[in-house]
Formats: C-alpha cells, sequence, structure tokens
C-alpha cells in the first residue's frame, strides 16, 4: 500500500509529464502545418517533372539513352534508401518505415542479390545496425533543422548519383512515409534509379493519334543528361518533405495519445490518493472512538 | 482577342504562374525563343535569364529564373525553374546582398560538391547583376 507522500510525488510526476507532451504535442501541431504546406507546394513541381520526364523516356526507344533512365541491364547490386526521422517520440513512425525496409531487404537477399543501404535519418539506421550492420553503407543525418532545404535532397541525390555512375549498384528503391494525414502516414516504396518508365498507353494521346513527337533543344539526350539527376533531387525532395510532414503528425497523434494516456493516470491516481486518506481518517476515528470507549 | 496558351512557371517552393498568355519568350540554352499558341512540341533546357510575358500585345509580366527546363504544347507552355523571381523584386539592394552571400559561400565551400553549388549561385547573380541596370 504505497503512502499518501508517494501518491502525491507521483501524481506530481505524472503531471509534469502531461505538461510536456501537450507542449509536444503544441509544437508538432504547427510543425506539421508548416512541413504539410511546404510538401503541397513542392507538389506541382514534382508531377509536372514527371509528366516531362516520362514524355521523354516515352519517346526514347526502349533500352536506349543513359543508364539512369535504360538501367545497366542487371538487377543485381539493389541500393535502399531508408528515410526516417533523426529524433524518436513519434510514435511507430521510424518503426513502420524500419519494418518494412527489414522485409524488403530480407525479400531481396532471399533471392540472392547483394543489398546496400543508405540511410537517410539517424533513427533508421540505428534500428537497421542492429540486422544489418554491413549492409549500410552511408547515413545521412544533417538534414532538416529548421526545415527541409533543397540543397539537402540534393545532396543526397548527388550521392545517389555518384554511385551509381560508379558502378556500385543497379537499381534503387526509396523508402518513405507518404503524408496522407495526421493520424494516416503510408509506408511507401519508390524506385529511382532506373527512372520508372510508365506503361506506353499511359503516355500516348487519348485521341488515338502518333505519340507527341517533340522537338529538342539541344538534344534529347543531353536534356535526359540534366534532366534525369534533376528529376532524382526533386523526388528525394518530395520524399524527405512528405517525410517530414508525416513524422510531425505521427508525433502529434503521439503526443496526443500520451497526454490522454497521463489525464487517465492522474485521475486513477487521484482516486487512489483521495480513498487512501479517507481510509487513513476513518482509521484514525476508529481509534479515538475505541479508545474513548475503553475508558 | 487573340488565341491564348496557358503558361505556367512552377518554382521548387510553389506555382508561380498558372495563366494565359498571348506570348511568352522564354530564355532557352540555344537563345531566347518565343512561344505562340499552336506552337510545335518542345523541350528546352533554359539558362538564367528573364521570362517576358505578352498580353494584350505589350509585354505584362517579366520573371527572372535561374536555369530549368521548358516544355511547350500547342496550348500550353510549362517552365520549370529552380527559382523563379518578379523582374520588379530584383532591386539593387536585393542583388548585392545575393552576390555576397554566394561569394561567401564560395570561399566557406571545402567540398567538391559544396564549390559548385556556390560557383553556381555566383554566376547566378553575375547574371542578375545585368537586368538591375536595365
Amino acid at each position: 500500500m504505497p503512502s499518501l507522500k508517494d501518491l502525491r510525488v507521483r501524481i506530481a510526476s505524472v503531471q509534469s509529464t502531461k505538461k510536456i507532451t501537450s507542449a509536444m504535442k503544441m509544437v508538432a501541431a504547427s510543425k506539421l502545418r508548416r512541413a504539410q504546406e511546404a510538401a503541397e507546394a513542392a507538389r506541382p513541381y514534382a508531377e509536372r517533372m514527371e509528366r516531362m520526364l516520362s514524355n521523354l523516356a516515352g519517346s526514347m526507344s526502349a533500352g536506349s539513352g543513359p543508364k539512369m533512365l535504360a538501367g545497366t541491364g542487371k538487377q543485381q547490386v539493389h541500393l535502399v534508401v531508408v528515410m526516417t526521422a533523426n529524433r524518436g517520440l513519434c510514435g511507430g513512425f521510424n518503426s513502420n518505415i524500419v519494418r518494412n525496409a527489414r522485409l524488403y531487404i530480407r525479400e531481396l537477399l532471399d533471392q540472392g542479390k547483394t543489398v546496400k543501404v543508405l540511410a537517410v535519418g539517424r533513427k533508421g539506421a540505428e534500428n537497421l545496425r542492429r540486422d544489418y550492420r554491413n549492409l549500410i553503407g552511408d547515413v545521412v543525418t544533417d538534414f532538416g533543422r529548421k526545415r527541409v532545404q533543397f540543397s539537402e535532397a540534393d545532396g543526397i541525390a548527388t550521392k545517389i548519383t555518384d554511385m551509381f555512375n560508379a558502378g556500385e549498384f543497379d537499381v534503387a528503391t526509396m523508402i518513405y512515409a507518404r503524408f496522407k494525414s495526421a493520424i494516416s502516414q503510408i509506408v511507401t516504396r519508390q524506385q529511382i534509379v532506373p527512372f520508372p518508365v510508365p506503361e506506353k498507353s499511359a503516355t500516348a494521346p487519348a485521341a488515338g493519334g502518333p505519340a507527341a513527337v517533340y522537338n529538342y533543344e539541344p538534344t534529347d539526350t543531353e536534356i535526359l543528361t540534366s534532366l534525369l539527376p534533376r528529376n532524382l533531387a526533386i523526388q528525394v525532395f518530395r520524399a524527405m518533405l512528405e517525410n517530414a510532414a508525416s513524422e510531425q503528425g505521427a508525433k502529434m497523434t503521439a503526443m496526443d495519445n500520451a497526454t490522454r494516456n497521463a489525464t487517465d493516470m492522474i485521475n486513477g491516481l487521484t482516486m487512489k490518493y483521495n480513498r487512501t486518506r479517507q481510509a487513513q481518517i476513518t482509521k484514525e476515528l476508529i481509534e479515538i472512538i475505541s479508545g474513548a470507549e475503553a475508558l | 482577342m487573340a488565341a491564348t496558351l496557358h503558361l505556367e512557371v512552377v518554382s521548387l517552393e510553389r506555382l508561380l504562374v498558372s495563366e494565359p498568355v498571348e506570348m511568352v519568350v522564354v530564355p532557352g540554352t540555344e537563345g531566347y525563343f518565343g512561344v505562340l499558341p499552336q506552337h510545335m512540341l518542345l523541350l528546352s533546357t533554359l539558362r538564367p535569364g528573364v521570362i517576358d510575358v505578352y498580353n494584350g500585345g505589350a509585354i505584362a509580366e517579366r520573371y527572372f529564373v535561374t536555369g530549368g527546363f521548358a516544355e511547350v504544347t500547342g496550348s500550353s507552355c510549362t517552365v520549370l525553374v529552380d527559382e523563379a523571381l518578379p523582374l520588379a523584386t530584383l532591386t539593387r539592394a536585393f542583388v548585392t546582398e545575393r552576390a555576397a552571400k554566394a561569394k561567401s559561400l564560395l570561399d566557406a565551400a571545402n567540398t567538391d560538391e559544396d564549390r559548385r553549388r556556390a560557383a553556381t549561385m555566383v554566376a547566378h547573380a553575375q547574371v542578375m547583376e545585368t537586368y538591375v541596370a536595365a
């Protein structure tokens, strides 16, 4: 039976925890709004870039063009870019991404592929290190201090491009959480290298005419060689923004739950405290009365 | 009313312009080109320069852009750029500040990657200079 003092101390400590979690919830909520705006603002560019690239890729004959489009012709070495947050306390956010990544890596390993991991975000690296220490090639944690900058995404994209040009992998896949709402984030796998060309039918004009033939300035290969790394950077950027929004959403939900739990706990403890106090008073009264009766 | 085409200028941060225009002049890598409705399909890279938007037979708006891509179809012109600014915001003070920032970044750069990026910024600032005077 805890003493009254113990209960008082516990109530106080839960109360201060509650204050912290509710403050964190507020912070996450305001950060979420900003991150969400940023993610939405970056969408038009990424969408048009993708459309432009599919048009261009669709007009190239299959298998031709730069390697980033056509692939290396092999599927042996896979690069898995695992995007997580740098910080915890955001519910299942990081563990969901890592779980998905782990599944994917296992799948690839079972198929006899070679897997390399590029971890973006500290939490993902820490979690994957337990099982796949030797696979992790590089860890990027220096991003999103205040908000995600394009230069940060560009840096990661450059890293990926360099690795690809050096022939260090054949296929790259990115795993991140797409932001749907504050309570729902969808872990998504996206192949980024080689650029996944949509089905021919999707790019052909609906009118049934011949596929659009573009004029290129300077030449199609030149445009492709500048467009492809650019697109990679954009896709990474978009994923990072989506991830940032998802992280804040998950954090907000997690902190909201924590606050609610703390409230429940305080109620329970207060009830117990009052009962104990009442019991003690009753006990003292009985002692006094029985003492008086004995006289 | 002359025929129009739909112009979209999209920067990394946002959709800057989305409106019908009569003509637009774009700074292609191989020279400026004008786009009128019914233009042939064209994909071009852009160099840093100014986009002129024509409405009612005269320049209605001007935007400074720092290189990117343009996609032209008969009915639309989509311009994807890293950064786009209305030319009016390009004041002397703004450009000087940009140039100084780019310069300091270049001096502080210690990896090839940083150096390359800073050099691009310096180049952009130089192009901006030429438009401030004009």
